[in-house]
């Protein structure tokens, strides 16, 4: 059977760093890492920590606060200093840890392998391991794969990256390649799946090359290498292209029979499962024009950005523009004192040049958003109906599937801002569904008590 | 205060903008500029500035007039007066054609908002109202540099209207006949279509569509060598390459380019076959820009996954 790719966009590469094994960067004393109670998708954490409590390398230092939500635990040893409420870059404020490291990164002496026997065991052990969704969602791991078996015809490994710069997942595939085998044989054993698929962009030759010859013995795995096209990498993509079925809006992967689950995600688990040692550091990519040396660190979690380029021989020039994750969905940050979170996979730091974003002009109609979109969105006619504020052409025009790869407003050539309009649309087609939802209830109320009036007469 | 740049992602976008492709738009036409000026001398080259820096100059003064931001920088205002000027035949009084690129760009763009917003193509609109405004220096073509020695001489679709067809189809090809400046070298906007091609400013729908339906409509009337001299003669490869894949004011699918296409194609065959006019191009492109926002309401996407409420 062969698959009518979705569309996508031709993003430049730009994996500058793909031949470089991330280098772990030292601890030195004093330094104070900054780890906010809530990294991912979900309930914030709990801190179980207090102030002035020692701890150290994989020692739990908050549990989860909910179902959704993932324990943290601490990358570094050293002294609680204090318990602070900090500003996320995306607007929200939570609660943070702060630790001042000792510099010793002694390891936690209770970390053990969890044992494993059956499916509820493994769920445990992913749900303690402290992963989320690494390539970027920072959804909680656990409760994605806390599904059914019966329902699991298909399990897709997403190793696309195939975001601009990014080579934390090209790298943990290379490097990581037996804990990523690990992880598949636990996956295909608790979770029962018809086929492992593993997809990966084919401008990463060597992984599919490692990896088809790590799964020789394996007859459930397959390892597809689909073309280098944006977003390759996204949840509803990866399972379009790799197993030709469709997520229908409102549902989850697992509702078509399918989980998708990243590399490093996989081997964060994989690894914890192996011997004990939960997720307390990340792959990150340090690369952009205003970095001297781009190359892959292996950071801890909490570690501030400015550390991270430091450790790496700093700014070549002066950045303009710090990008936490890739250039196509990464946040640009205030400040390079942000830190490094579960899901960050790379630090990009833009000169002024690439920093400063283009000129906005009229629209010309010329239907690159459209014919881009993999989701068959038409970004161009969902803008015309924000700006005219019409929430019934929002709801036609399905901006709620929008998965804000970027695609549209990469290839647009009047540079608008389409990513961001639909984000706004979104809200707006949310405020109109919520006011026909209470017109409704009111007509029904009015209706009934009408009926009532007339009854008692 | 923040010394970071604060943007909404993406954080990187395609080389392409609107001046890029308006200027590959600029550059397509080229040949069929060279071509004017091989076929019809060096007033074709006069005519050609002529239309394109009275273009840019309404578009300025008329930004000016209303404070608006001058936009004449995207290329734009350069495109219109450049198709315009192909459109024209090579004898046209200087003023008559300034008169067409004020039509253009105040009453058809600018009027309605700007690049973007106007319903119908620009020049395509300035030329039926040129067309209707100066009938007769309109319709008189000069031969051509390799032709007859004569003022003024027919157009190869005007023969084959009164039944005789003189012009070889390798004329036709090449463009060695009279006609507006740059329609007649068929060569010429191929060569310019191949480079729209490759740089991907448009796509292969629209033009191959239109084109198609009249050779297939004009070989049903008359055979291959008739059906040939269709759609070499006269506006189509003019109309279908430059003029039917303007972004503004044609669909924007697939789907619906093809259905442009097509209606084109029909159009101008009804008016050739059966109307008073020997040339239908124009105004086949100019109806079917009306119908544009149904054919797009006719071919809209539908969403991956997306559930009929």
């Amino acid at each position: 059977m062969s698959i009518k790719l979705l569309h996508g966009a031709h993003v430049p590469h730009r994996k500058n760093t793909a031949d470089c094994t991330p280098k772990r960067m030292p601890v030195e004393a004093g330094t104070l890492l900054t780890i906010p109670v809530s990294m991912n998708i979900g309930a914030p954490s709990k801190a179980v920590v207090k102030v002035n409590d020692m701890v150290k390398v994989g020692q739990l230092i908050a549990e989860p606060g909910g179902f959704v939500s993932s324990p943290i635990y601490s990358g570094v040893s050293g002294k609680v200093k204090k318990l602070d409420e900090v500003l996320l870059f995306h607007g929200a404020s939570c609660q943070a840890i702060v630790i001042e490291a000792d510099g010793e990164q002694t390891l936690y002496e209770e970390i053990q392998a969890p044992t494993v026997t059956d499916l509820p065991s493994f769920i445990e052990a992913v749900k303690n391991s402290g992963v989320v969704g690494l390539g970027g969602a920072g959804f909680p791991t656990a409760v994605k794969l806390n599904v059914d078996p019966a329902k699991v015809d298909y399990i897709c490994i997403n190793g696309a990256e195939c975001e601009p710069y990014i080579t934390a997942d090209t790298r943990t595939m290379l490097d990581d390649a037996e804990l990523l085998v690990e992880g598949i044989e636990l996956l295909k054993k608790y979770l029962e799946p018809g086929k492992v698929i593993i997809g990966i962009e084919d401008n990463k030759p060597q992984c599919v090359k490692k990896l088809k010859e790590l799964c020789r013995d394996l007859p459930y795995v397959e390892v597809n290498a689909l073309p280098a096209l944006y977003p390759q990498g996204g949840e509803k993509v990866m399972i379009h292209n790799t197993t030709g079925r469709i997520v229908p809006e409102g549902k989850l992967p697992i509702d078509v029979g399918c989980v998708v689950i990243n590399t490093s995600t996989l081997v964060g688990i994989a690894k914890y499962i192996k011997t004990g040692m939960p997720l307390t550091e990340k792959y990150v990519t340090v690369d952009g024009s205003a970095i001297a040396n781009p190359m892959n660190v292996i950071a801890p979690i909490g570690m501030p950005v400015k550390k991270v380029v430091e450790f790496t021989g700093g700014y070549k020039c002066e950045p303009k523009k710090i990008v936490l994750g890739g250039p196509m969905m990464g946040v640009s940050v205030p400040s390079d004192e942000e830190v490094v979170v579960k899901n960050t996979g790379a630090i990009l730091a833009f000169n002024e040049k690439d920093a400063r974003p283009p000129k906005t002009t009229d629209c010309i109609k010329c239907g690159r958003c459209i014919n881009t979109c993999p989701l068959n969105l038409m970004p161009a006619h969902i803008e015309t109906a924000y700006k005219l504020g019409k929430g019934e052409d929002l709801k036609k025009l399905k901006v709620n599937i929008c998965m804000e790869c970027g695609c549209c407003a990469f290839v647009c050539p009047a540079k608008r801002p389409l990513v961001q309009v639909n984000k706004l649309a979104k809200g707006m087609l949310w405020d109109y569904n919520a006011k026909l939802k209470a017109d409704a209830e009111k007509a029904a109320a009015k209706k009934a008590e009408a009926e009532k009036e007339a009854a008692n007469v | 205060m923040s010394k970071f740049i604060v943007s909404v992602s993406p954080h990187i976008t395609h080389k392409d903008s609107t001046q890029s492709i308006m200027r590959d738009v600029l550059i397509a036409l080229c040949p069929a500029v060279v071509a004017s000026v091989i076929f019809f001398g060096w007033r074709a080259l006069l005519l050609t500035v002529v239309c394109v820096a009275t273009a840019i100059f309404w578009e300025w003064a008329f930004q000016k007039l209303c404070k608006r931001e001058t936009t004449i920088c995207d290329l734009s205002a350069a495109v219109t007066g450049l198709i315009l000027a192909m459109n024209l035949p090579v004898d046209l009084p200087l003023w008559q054609a300034a008169f067409g690129t004020l039509v253009a760009i105040v009453v058809v763009k600018q009027l309605f908002g700007g690049l973007g917003y106007n319903f119908a193509n620009p020049a395509i609109t300035a030329r039926v109202v040129m067309l209707i405004a100066f009938a007769g220096t309109m319709t008189t073509f000069a031969p051509t540099n390799f032709g007859v020695d004569a003022v003024s001489v027919a157009t190869p679709l005007a023969a084959m209207k009164s039944g005789t067809v003189d012009a070889s189809i390798l004329d036709l090809f090449l463009g060695n006949v009279a006609g507006s400046m740059g329609e007649t070298s068929a060569l010429a906007l191929l060569l310019g279509f191949g480079y729209l091609l490759v740089r991907r400013v448009i796509s292969w729908h629209t033009p191959v569509a239109f084109i198609g339906t009249v050779f297939v409509l004009a070989l049903a009337k008359g055979g291959v060598m008739f059906g040939l001299a269709e759609i070499l003669a006269g506006g189509v490869f003019l109309g279908a390459i430059f003029m039917a894949t303007d972004y503004v004011t044609t669909p924007q699918t697939p789907w619906g380019r093809v259905i442009f296409g097509i209606g084109c194609g029909l159009i101008t065959c009804l008016i050739r076959f059966f109307g008073n006019y020997p040339e239908g191009v124009s105004f086949s492109i100019l109806l079917m820009n009306i119908l544009t926002p149904y054919i797009s309401s006719w071919t809209a996407k539908k969403a991956l996954g997306g559930v009929d409420a």
